[in-house]
């Protein structure tokens, strides 16, 4: 069993100006105390998973917010692998991507994703989405507080 | 998956908290469509059909589930949705008054989308079945 921090969010944001927005967007809420930003599919399983043999030693976050086009691994793999370990196979993933292709959308739900959300192109209205994302994830879904094996 | 866009099932034995629902959701500015059933079994005869019997509707956009319910309980219907080809990436939420780590447990290790606790307060129940509604209907791009 691994316990999951409620307050913890997983970004999973290779374009930096997108990072900062999400930042911006949860900036002055109470709903996140750390949001812990990783920028390509390795590192993202090296934080959810461990390194090598060597397992994390931090709690899951609440949510994982996954693009889909990263470096090294890509968001479809980095789905696949989480939904796929004994550890994370129930952690609440929610893909935030520009691609509103039906084949990501697809894929992405066959895989088990909870929730789908097409990046705004206008960053106000990006702003508004990831805050909104933010609020509901952190504020009404609720999540077990452990993750058994 | 053929959906319609506006339409929610609401799986819902409880009359008053039906009617939150319908003030909540069928007065939102977005006007969903709600269609309710009462237990279980009738929540799969909408989605999957009886006795070989097609379903009597399309699918909805998603389905807000309870889980204390008559005939056949919320688990279960979860359950039968994720089984079912027709119903396998169908958004479900469940909305409950059970706060129950077994329960969040168990929904989560079925595939539900999503778990809300039902506030006790009758203002809040009605704030969040709004949130739950926009973030469901306008926000998530749901399977297709």
């Amino acid at each position: 069993m691994v316990s999951i921090d409620p307050t913890r969010i997983l970004l999973v944001e290779d374009d930096p100006n997108d990072v900062e927005l999400v930042q911006m967007a949860f900036d002055g809420h109470s709903f996140v105390n750390p949001l812990d930003v990783v920028t390509d599919g390795a590192q993202a399983l090296e934080y959810l998973h461990g390194e090598r043999d060597e397992p994390s030693a931090q709690p899951l976050p609440r949510l994982v917010l996954l693009d889909l086009k990263l470096p090294k691994v890509s968001g479809i793999e980095v789905l696949r692998t989480i939904r796929n370990h004994p550890l994370t196979r129930h952690l609440v993933v929610v893909v935030m991507t520009s691609s509103a292709e039906s084949r990501d959308l697809d894929i992405c739900y066959q895989l088990g994703v909870n929730s789908y959300i097409v990046k705004p192109l206008d960053f106000q209205q990006f702003l508004e989405v990831s805050r909104q994302v933010g609020f509901y994830w952190m504020m009404l879904n609720q999540v077990p507080l452990f993750e058994r094996k | 998956m053929a959906t319609l866009a506006s339409r929610l099932l609401v799986v819902e034995d409880d009359p008053y908290d039906v009617e939150l629902f319908r003030l909540a959701l069928e007065s939102y500015p977005f006007g969903s469509q709600l269609d309710i059933v009462g237990d279980g079994e009738q929540a799969l005869v909408y989605l999957l059909g009886q006795d070989k019997e097609p379903p009597p509707r399309s699918l909805p956009r998603m389905v807000l589930l309870d889980l204390k319910l008559p005939k056949m309980d919320g688990l279960q219907v979860l359950e039968a949705i994720r089984k079912h080809p027709r119903t396998r990436h169908l958004t479900v939420v469940v909305m409950t008054s059970s706060e129950e780590e077994a329960d969040l447990q168990a929904c989560y290790a079925l595939g539900v989308n999503s778990y809300v606790v039902k506030p006790l307060d009758f203002r809040q129940f009605q704030e969040t079945a709004q949130q739950v509604g926009q973030y469901w209907m306008q926000l998530n791009h749901p399977a297709q």
